[in-house]
């Protein structure tokens, strides 16, 4: 049993996630080796090569491989699946783009978002907006999984895992990236952090929203994240909606401000280790869930934090 | 051309479902059921893309019991042309409803096919990127905007880190995010000519397609509840508490 990683990167660096990946596949089967597909990725390579667990690293560089895009690297995965037993991508925008077409290419019915593994054809996954766990067994010869990386310990350095290079696939040129909106932030990554402030409807404009929460976020180190009612407001970019149906997150610390709490809210961050709550409704749902609920105005109690906390 | 969308029959999103005592399921037993709301806004963008002169029919199709005829007469009132029902009582996964899809576009020869990124009830985000792994077309996933061209059609896609736009040469298969656009509300006239659009039922059977179950659930369980619900008096007692008691700041 081998079990093959594929791992998103920026050709430098690992992108959160791959890590998680790593100790899952460990969990699944005997050796894991990891893929690392795209053009000049050898330092991507170099760093899956570090990883603890890891025994093998599979570069396979080619200019079609440079965008991430799955028709591609689906073809290119179908070439290899016949020799693993699993493989699996973290379940982020990448993996889930990919592993289901490539489930499709080789007739695997793919199990999305695992948060256990109980055996090599047994795992678990959250249905229903995270408020129902379900046990999946799969009778599928080899087995197409995406991992939600908040559920497993991320692998450790210090491996020092062989790299070899894999022929590239063709490119089926039907798709390729022609815009890139990406905004760099100097912030934590969202689904990596330690600290998440979030902030909701409750804020009433962007401006609001990062006029009041930055000052926070700063102090705690956090990444800023937001209830899709906010996106869809425009107070924050789309890649900070936690949630269902946005990022998991799992923090040590979520701040919740002025958001209400649906079950689509919660089901991205009610594995944090500890919740706080600010919001001005003492019945807002989201103060169910909360460790610690401040029941007040966001706009005095934000600053008068950030006060408390000597910021 | 024709836009060919796809429309799941799910639990409404504002119900909080509950496991059976026994573990062996969901209890979907009088439960208020709708439209998965990413294929509202799948029928949305299709019929926009009809109403814009680009598409000449919009064709809705479900998989699963007789009662998902509910869900398709939605989607004509909401302006579909024409609804096919692939009928099966036996729970479908998505990879059996990819390769029903695809020989329902076999048949069809979409240009478009537009799917939800996800369902929510089971949560898979699967069946749009299979199908388009089936017919062996380019795929755009988790759209905010899709806009077609000759031959081609550009997709944004919600990423990692904010957008990205993709050009996929047709035939392709889309998949929405929730920020593609805002679904109508059918209207009580639009509801009565629904009714009278034709309504087509098939079978996986006579589509020639193995639906067999791959994966097997079980041990339905609800996860661990939080012990949340307290209070605190005010942001001293909030910041003494994380400080001291969760230990979560310095
Ligand atoms: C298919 C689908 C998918 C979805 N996916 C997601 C998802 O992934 N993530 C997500 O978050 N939502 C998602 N939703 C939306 C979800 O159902 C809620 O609509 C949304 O989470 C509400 O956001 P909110 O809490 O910011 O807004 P509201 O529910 O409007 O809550 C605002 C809160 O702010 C409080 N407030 C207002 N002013 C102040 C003030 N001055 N001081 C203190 N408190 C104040 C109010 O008391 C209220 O509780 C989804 C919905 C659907 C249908
Ligand atoms: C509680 C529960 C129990 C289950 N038990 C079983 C079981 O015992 N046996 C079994 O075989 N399966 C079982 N399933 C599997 C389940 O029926 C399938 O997983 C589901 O039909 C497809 O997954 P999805 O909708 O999340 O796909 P997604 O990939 O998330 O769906 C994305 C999009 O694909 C399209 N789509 C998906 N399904 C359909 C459809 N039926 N018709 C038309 N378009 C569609 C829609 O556009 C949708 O937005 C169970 C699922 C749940 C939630």
């Amino acid at each position: 049993m081998t079990v093959l990683v594929i791992a998103e990167h920026d050709n430098n660096e690992l992108k959160p996630g791959v890590a998680q990946a790593v100790t899952a596949a460990g969990l699944a089967g005997g050796e894991t080796h990891v893929l690392v597909a795209g053009a000049n990725c050898s330092a991507a390579a170099a760093a899956a090569a570090r990883l603890q667990g890891v025994a093998r690293v599979l570069l396979c560089e080619a200019t079609h491989y440079a965008d991430g895009g799955a028709e591609n690297l689906a073809a290119l995965l179908a070439t290899l699946a016949p020799g693993y037993s699993h493989l699996l991508a973290a379940a982020t925008p990448f993996g889930k783009n990919l592993m289901p077409r490539l489930g499709a290419l080789i007739d695997v019915a793919p199990i999305s978002e695992i948060v256990a593994v109980e055996g090599p054809s047994s795992f678990v996954r959250p249905i229903y907006a995270g408020n129902v766990l379900v046990k999946v067994d799969s009778t599928d010869a080899i087995k197409v999984l995406t991992v939600r990386a908040t559920a497993f310990a991320a692998a450790g350095d210090g491996g020092a895992a062989g790299i070899e290079a894999v022929p590239a696939g063709p490119d089926l040129a039907v798709s390729r990236v022609i815009g890139r909106e990406i905004v760099k932030s100097e912030r934590p990554e969202l689904t990596a952090a330690r600290v998440v402030v979030s902030g909701g409807r409750g804020m009433g404009s962007g401006e609001n929203y990062h006029k009041v929460l930055e000052p926070l976020a700063d102090r705690l180190g956090a990444a800023l994240g937001a209830s899709r009612a906010a996106v869809d407001a425009g107070f924050a970019p789309n890649d900070y909606q936690v949630g269902q149906t946005g990022k998991i997150v799992a923090p040590e610390l979520y701040v919740a401000v002025g958001i209400s709490g649906a079950i689509q809210h919660l089901a991205g961050m009610k594995d944090s280790k500890v919740i706080v709550a600010i919001n001005k409704d003492p019945d807002a749902p989201i103060h169910q869930v909360a460790d610690y609920g401040l029941v007040g105005d966001l706009f005095e109690a934000v600053p008068a934090l950030v006060k408390e906390l000597g910021g | 051309m024709k836009v060919l969308v796809p429309v799941k029959r799910v639990i409404d999103y504002n119900v909080k479902v509950r496991v059976k005592s026994d573990g062996s399921g969901v209890d979907l037993a009088n439960v208020k059921m709708a439209v998965n709301p990413f294929d509202e806004i799948a029928v949305e963008e299709a019929v926009r893309i009809k109403e814009a002169g680009i598409a000449t029919e919009v064709i809705a199709v479900s998989c699963g019991a007789a009662v998902c005829q509910e869900s398709l007469r939605t989607a004509l009132a909401l302006g579909a042309d024409r609804a096919i029902l692939v009928e099966s009582d036996i729970e479908l996964q998505p990879l059996a409803v990819a390769k029903l899809l695809k020989a329902v576009c076999d048949k069809e020869q979409p240009t478009l096919v537009i799917c939800g990124k996800q369902a929510i009830d089971d949560d898979a985000n699967q069946t749009g990127q299979m199908l388009a792994a089936l017919m062996n077309r380019p795929q755009g996933t988790f759209a905010s905007k899709v806009v077609l061209g000759d031959g081609k059609v550009q997709v944004t896609r919600e990423v990692d880190g904010g957008l990205e736009t993709v050009e996929l040469t047709l035939p392709a298969v889309v998949t929405t995010d929730l920020r593609l656009n805002e679904p109508r509300y059918a209207t009580l006239p639009n509801i009565m000519k629904a009714k009278k659009k034709p309504l087509e039922t098939t079978s996986p059977a006579a589509l020639g397609v193995d639906v067999a179950p791959r994966l097997s659930h079980s041990r339905f369980a609800e996860p661990p509840k939080r012990s949340g619900g307290k209070k605190v008096a005010d942001v001293a007692e909030l910041v003494a508490k994380l400080r001291n008691e969760a230990k979560v700041i310095a």
